[in-house]
């Protein structure tokens, strides 16, 4: 017997045929080609133009087409002097940030890794420090370090401007400290990225299997053994993760020294990242060699990133 | 399926190239050489002022940075509303992102705004980049160009310097002062003292060597009080500009008539201005102030911590009202003291206001028409009155203008000697390294006050030979 479909049976079954015209394929790109335009427009494309601008004397403001001039940024940024300096600097700068942070980080990790009354509250407290805005954060610690009304010289117990560490100036007193200020901007650092460490650490330790701590325990096996040769070994992977983030941020490091120091005094804290900002932005608009500098950054993000990788894989037993 | 991967990406830098090629402004020539250096003059086509009418245009968008004068030229735009029904808008953007967005605005050739209240600074680029419309023969035919000072004139609308082409009109003056505690200037007790100390009254001092005396007088460790605050930060051109304070009234300049630098900049006047700079830091600056400017020097007056605060003319309103500062009874100013061979000098802060030549000719001509009315001499009464720094001569030569206001007799003095800083398209360079020298030396107490003056030499003269204005 022959059921009469109702009209709203009928339109869905239209729409469903409707959707089954498109193919599986259709589908796929209906979702992946909008995705990848933009990647291309947003991401590629400026990627490869600046690529091809870093190789030109274009200048942004001057109205005027970029002309080719080879290799000459590469070759000038190379062959400046005051250029390795930045570099330099900025390689201090991260060995001592991430080297703290690692440090800091862990501590922190092993003593809020088991339970106790109000260890959800404090870990909670301990990871402020990095949600808040490093601009922000730079300004607040410019108050921080005031050597008059400042909590850090009170802290250390220095009330007298006259005798006390002013930081951001560099000087310990009359006397000038060289690295003071380098050390003030790495002790920030330290402040707001440790807790991001200690996270992934954190994460890390509790995945650790308790059988293993009770075997060795069973061995009568010393904390001191136990930590070298479970908890590090165990928790390694996670750590060399943390750490590759926090070398290739420190790298590009731009926002909480200008809210702090302002890349001084002198060129005490000028890192190449703030150099670069300097000649892309800041009245210069050399677009030209300033994306020649953002390649030569971008190489080295990428080197390190890659040791890095190739120790974490090493690590798992991978490499 | 790495071919497939290959292939794929292959395509997308195809692509990419393809897409960054056609991105260029205009077909450039393959030039295998060097950058070419750039012209001193105008390069780009001057875009003269325009011949038509700009009776169909009903509003008309000034970008200024974010600021008193702002809110005053805003105030005062309603009475050209009113007078001719074309609607002003200021718009504001803060200080430190001011310069980034109307220059990308430019780059993109925007037409989002009609006239722009640019820093003194941006004119060589403005001219050389053809932002600007030539305001030349408008300044002639209008009178305009002989109702404010030469200085201003000079320093806020010529480019290049000496070429008498005009692309803006001064609208705010503003150049560097000094704001002081007269109240303890005044004290009996601190005048014998410092009588008793030095041999002469504690009075504005007319030398720097005076004022040097007076900030070690009242720098008092024990009682949280010191002799001055002045600029040190290093971030855009603070330092510089409190240098060239002591710079100018030693007989400094940055550059000679042929734009040559070596033996300019490091000469003995320069070196022995800037090493004063060092020892009136050394002694007496409010400590923590090694990263000030504006508001870092404000607030230690604000404070009770400094007696002396050197700050741009703009930014002493705030001290002058006892809503804003418990001092304000006792507060008053004076303009740069001399230097030591009487020499008198400021840097200058300030604006003028120029059109931007991307906007339509009806645009350009409505906007001429606002300026020209803005720069008559009844416009201008009332700009000062609402406390905008004019730069009309009559004004600021008369009793109304002098007595509005208790630091508008040293600004009037001020705008009589003040000098400014380059205002080529490379001045950026040429500032990022004289921040980076003078911080070194002041802040950092690093090398000599000569060494540094002979960096900046030497690096000036790379820059100014790289970009064509000197052989």
């Amino acid at each position: 017997m022959a059921v009469e479909a109702s009209p709203k049976t009928a339109a869905l079954a239209r729409t469903r045929t409707g959707r089954r015209q498109l193919s599986d394929g259709a589908i796929m790109n209906l979702f992946i080609w909008p995705t990848l335009i933009l990647l291309i427009a947003m991401n590629v494309f400026p990627l490869f133009y600046s690529l091809y601008l870093s190789f030109t004397n274009f200048v942004v403001t001057a109205n005027k087409a970029p002309v080719w001039i080879g290799v000459n940024n590469f070759v000038d940024i190379l062959t400046t002097e005051q250029m390795w300096q930045y570099f330099a600097t900025s390689g201090k700068y991260v060995v001592l940030s991430v080297g703290l942070q690692t440090i800091v980080g862990f501590t922190l990790a092993m003593l809020v890794r088991s339970k106790f009354r109000g260890s959800g509250v404090i870990t909670t407290l301990i990871l402020v420090p990095m949600m808040l805005s490093p601009v922000v954060v730079g300004l607040f610690w410019k108050l921080m370090y005031n050597p008059i009304f400042g909590f850090f010289n009170y802290l250390l117990g220095f009330m007298d401007p006259a005798t006390g560490p002013d930081m951001i100036a560099s000087r310990f007193g009359a006397t000038q400290v060289p690295g003071l200020a380098l050390l003030a901007v790495v002790l920030v650092d330290v402040w707001m990225w440790s807790p991001f460490v200690m996270l992934l650490v954190l994460s890390g330790l509790n995945a650790i299997p308790d059988y293993l701590y009770e075997a060795a325990a069973i061995d009568r096996a010393s904390s001191w053994f136990q930590f070298w040769r479970i908890t590090l070994p165990q928790v390694m992977p996670l750590l060399l993760i943390a750490v590759l983030f926090r070398t290739i941020e420190a790298l590009k490091s731009f926002d909480l020294v200008m809210g702090l120091t302002g890349g001084g005094p002198g060129e005490q804290t000028e890192l190449i990242a703030v150099h670069l900002y300097r000649e892309a932005f800041a009245g210069q608009f050399r677009t030209g060699h300033s994306s020649a500098l953002a390649y030569i950054i971008l190489i080295i993000v990428i080197a390190v990133s890659n040791l890095y990788i190739r120790y974490l894989n090493r690590a798992k037993g991978e490499g | 399926m790495s071919k497939k991967l290959f292939t794929f990406l292959s395509l997308l830098m195809t692509l990419s190239m393809v897409l960054a090629a056609c991105a260029q402004p205009t077909a450039a020539p393959a030039q295998p050489t060097a950058a070419p250096a750039q012209p001193t003059a105008a390069a780009a086509e001057p875009t003269a002022a325009p011949a038509v009418s700009g009776a169909g245009v009903k509003e008309l968008k000034i970008l200024w940075a974010q600021w008193d004068p702002a809110d005053y030229l805003q105030q005062l735009a309603k009475d050209y509303e009113t007078a001719t029904g074309v609607k002003v808008t200021v718009v504001q953007e803060p200080w430190g992102t001011f310069s980034d967005r109307f220059t990308t605005g430019m780059a993109a050739k925007g037409t989002e705004w009609d006239m722009v209240v640019g820093d003194s600074q941006l004119i060589g680029t403005g001219a050389t980049s053809g932002w600007y419309v030539d305001l030349t023969d408008f300044m002639k035919t209008t009178g305009l160009g002989d109702s404010v000072t030469d200085a201003t004139k000079k320093y806020y609308g010529e480019y290049p310097a000496g070429s008498q082409k005009y692309w803006a009109f001064p609208t705010e003056g503003d150049a560097d002062g000094w704001a002081y505690r007269k109240d303890l200037f005044d004290d009996p007790k601190e005048q014998a003292a410092f009588k008793a100390k030095y041999g002469y009254d504690l009075a504005i001092p007319k030398t720097y060597q005076e004022l040097m005396d007076i900030a070690k007088f009242f720098t008092r460790k024990d009682q949280g009080l010191y002799g001055v605050a002045i600029y040190t930060q290093k971030d855009y051109d603070a330092i510089t500009m409190g240098v060239e304070n002591t710079m100018f009234p030693w007989g400094g300049v940055w550059q000679n008539d042929k734009m040559e630098v070596m033996g300019v900049v490091n000469s003995q006047q320069n070196i022995d201005a800037l090493q004063f700079y060092r020892d009136l830091y050394d002694c007496c600056q409010v400590p923590g102030l090694s990263n000030a400017f504006y508001n870092e020097t404000n607030d230690a007056f604000l404070g009770g911590k400094a007696v002396m605060a050197m700050n741009y003319f703009a930014f002493f309103p705030a001290l002058s009202n006892p809503k804003t500062n418990k001092f304000a009874a006792g507060t008053s100013f004076f303009p740069n003291p001399a230097g030591p061979t009487g020499g008198r000098g400021a840097a200058l802060g300030g604006q003028g206001i120029s059109v931007i030549s991307y906007i339509s000719p009806e645009r350009q001509q409505a906007s001429l028409d606002f300026i020209k009315w803005f720069g008559q001499d009844d416009t201008q009464t009332k700009w000062a009155a609402l406390g905008g720094y004019t730069c009309n001569k009559k004004v600021l030569q008369s009793d109304t203008f002098m007595k509005a206001q208790p630091y508008n007799p040293a600004f009037a003095e001020t705008m009589t000697f003040v000098k400014d800083f380059w205002n080529i398209p490379a001045y950026a360079q040429l500032l990022t390294v004289s921040q980076a020298e003078f911080s070194k030396f002041v802040v950092e107490g690093q090398g000599t006050a000569k060494e540094a003056m002979d960096n900046i030499a030497a690096q000036h003269d790379k820059i100014l030979r790289e970009g064509g204005y000197i052989k």
